[in-house]
């Protein structure tokens, strides 16, 4: 009898799941012994982090998708159908034009996405970077820019958590080379009370703001966004004025997870180091879709995913548990246009960033097209 | 009825306890109620200052053996 591993969702988290399990599963693949099939939600795939750099006009367009069926090993069936229903209880998942697919073991891959229209005002008032059509948006209204306040926000929760940081240093380093630096006033503002979730990074970040001039506001949960007045308000009692508002909306996971009753928001309670959906033993959890209280960030999938890769080829091979997961994240963070640094942690070692250099920079910059290595499971 | 639920946060460097209440709390019904778990010094302090100024009851904080425990009333 086959064993079927099905895969729902076709980003990073379940592209490199679906890849691993190929290098490891060749010869079950081979004799049909087992089957790895995946319901994604389009043709191609993009590279998210890349967005990054699209407001700046750093990256060609064309350089943030592939196909995804050339991404994926061929011997991952792909079908362009996205889950509509996720029966835990029945082992099967029904997709939107109507199919049913049985597993015997399920990997929930879903992801995360931006929902800036649950906060009033922030859809017609902010700009974002976070999906093509926003950063798109967003490079247009930084080419006319010629000065005035920008407000960065910070909402909760989001993915990529430095990506606020990185924007901010780039904004900053991008109206310098305009010549528009001394006619602007950007304010940074962020849910807790410092200027980043990392402790280490939010020591460091605060003396480069003050270095730079970029003011900061702790402790800011938008509560809403008037795009008449250009204002924003916060749950806490204050109120900034823009003339340009760069928001990191807040996220919820997929609508399938909501609707298949497997978790509010979206997000999936999930053992954090088995990796296991919490009252399943063959539902795997990975990426953005957990409910585990850590980074939502490509690493993050990509180091949970080399779990579940272990963990579902050796069950099916040798019928037990391999690995758990450790919590392992690692991010680069850009601080400038010319500089970056990186940061790791796990659960049990807590983050140091070094000092930022050049080298880290080009690093990264290598990184945005080593990425589509990591996404097929070779790096 | 109001809920319970639970943030087991221990361990947990980023996104952090107050970052993971401020996400849940936007997902329960006001009355409902918020236990953190913390191995994060600072929650004991962070968490009691952001509910005054936004108007959450921050209903407890405990020390118990190896982390902190806070329980957070959603009033809004």
């Amino acid at each position: 009898m086959t064993k079927q591993v099905l895969i729902v969702g076709g980003g990073l988290a379940g592209t490199i799941v679906a890849n691993g399990l190929c290098r490891q599963l060749g010869n079950q693949l081979r004799n049909n012994e087992v089957a790895i099939t995946m319901l994604g939600a389009t043709e191609t795939h993009m590279y998210q982090p890349g967005l990054l750099y699209v407001p700046f006009g750093r990256i060609r367009e064309s350089e943030l998708f592939r196909d995804q069926r050339k991404v994926l090993d061929r011997r991952v069936t792909f079908h362009i159908d996205p889950a509509a229903n996720i029966d835990v209880e029945g082992n099967q998942v029904t997709t939107e034009s109507g199919r049913t697919y049985g597993y015997d073991y399920l990997v929930i891959a879903t992801g995360s996405r931006i929902r800036p229209d649950t906060i009033p005002g922030m859809e017609e008032g902010a700009h974002w970077f976070y999906d093509l059509n926003g950063a798109r948006k967003m490079r247009d209204a930084l080419a006319e820019f010629e000065g005035g306040k920008i407000v960065v926000n910070v909402n909760a929760p989001h993915k990529c958590p430095v990506a606020p940081l990185e924007i901010t240093f780039m904004l900053r380093d991008h109206l310098t080379d305009r010549g528009l630096w001394d006619k602007t006033e950007i304010t940074y503002t962020y849910p807790i009370g410092r200027l980043h979730a990392l402790e280490p990074v939010a020591q460091w970040t605060q003396p480069e703001f003050d270095k730079a001039g970029i003011n900061y506001e702790t402790f800011f949960n938008t509560k809403e966004v008037d795009p008449a007045a250009k204002t924003i308000t916060s749950e806490e009692g204050s109120t900034l004025p823009y003339d340009m508002l760069v928001t990191i909306p807040p996220h919820h996971g997929a609508q399938v997870i909501t609707d298949s009753d497997l978790g509010a928001g979206g997000w999936v309670p999930t053992e954090r180091e088995s990796l296991l959906r919490e009252g399943s033993t063959n539902v795997f959890v990975v990426g953005d879709t957990t409910n585990i209280p850590i980074s939502k960030a490509g690493s993050t999938a990509h180091f949970e995913a080399d779990t579940i890769i272990d963990n579902v080829a050796s069950l099916v091979t040798e019928g037990r548990w391999a690995r758990n997961y450790d919590g392992k994240v690692f991010c680069f963070v850009e601080t400038g246009m010319n500089a970056g640094t990186y940061v790791w942690f796990n659960y049990t070692t807590p983050p140091n960033p070094g000092p930022p250099s050049q080298m880290i920079h080009w690093f990264k910059l290598a990184y945005n097209r080593l990425y589509w290595l990591s996404a097929r499971g070779l790096l | 009825m109001s809920e319970r639920h639970k943030i087991d946060a221990r361990g947990a460097f980023c996104p952090g306890p107050l970052m993971e209440l401020i996400a849940k709390l936007k997902l329960i019904e006001i009355g409902d109620e918020i236990e953190v778990w913390s191995t994060d010094k600072g929650t004991a302090a962070d968490v009691p200052e952001w509910c005054k100024k936004v108007g959450h009851d921050c209903v407890s904080v405990d020390q118990e053996d190896d982390h902190w425990r806070v329980v957070v009333r959603k009033m809004k």
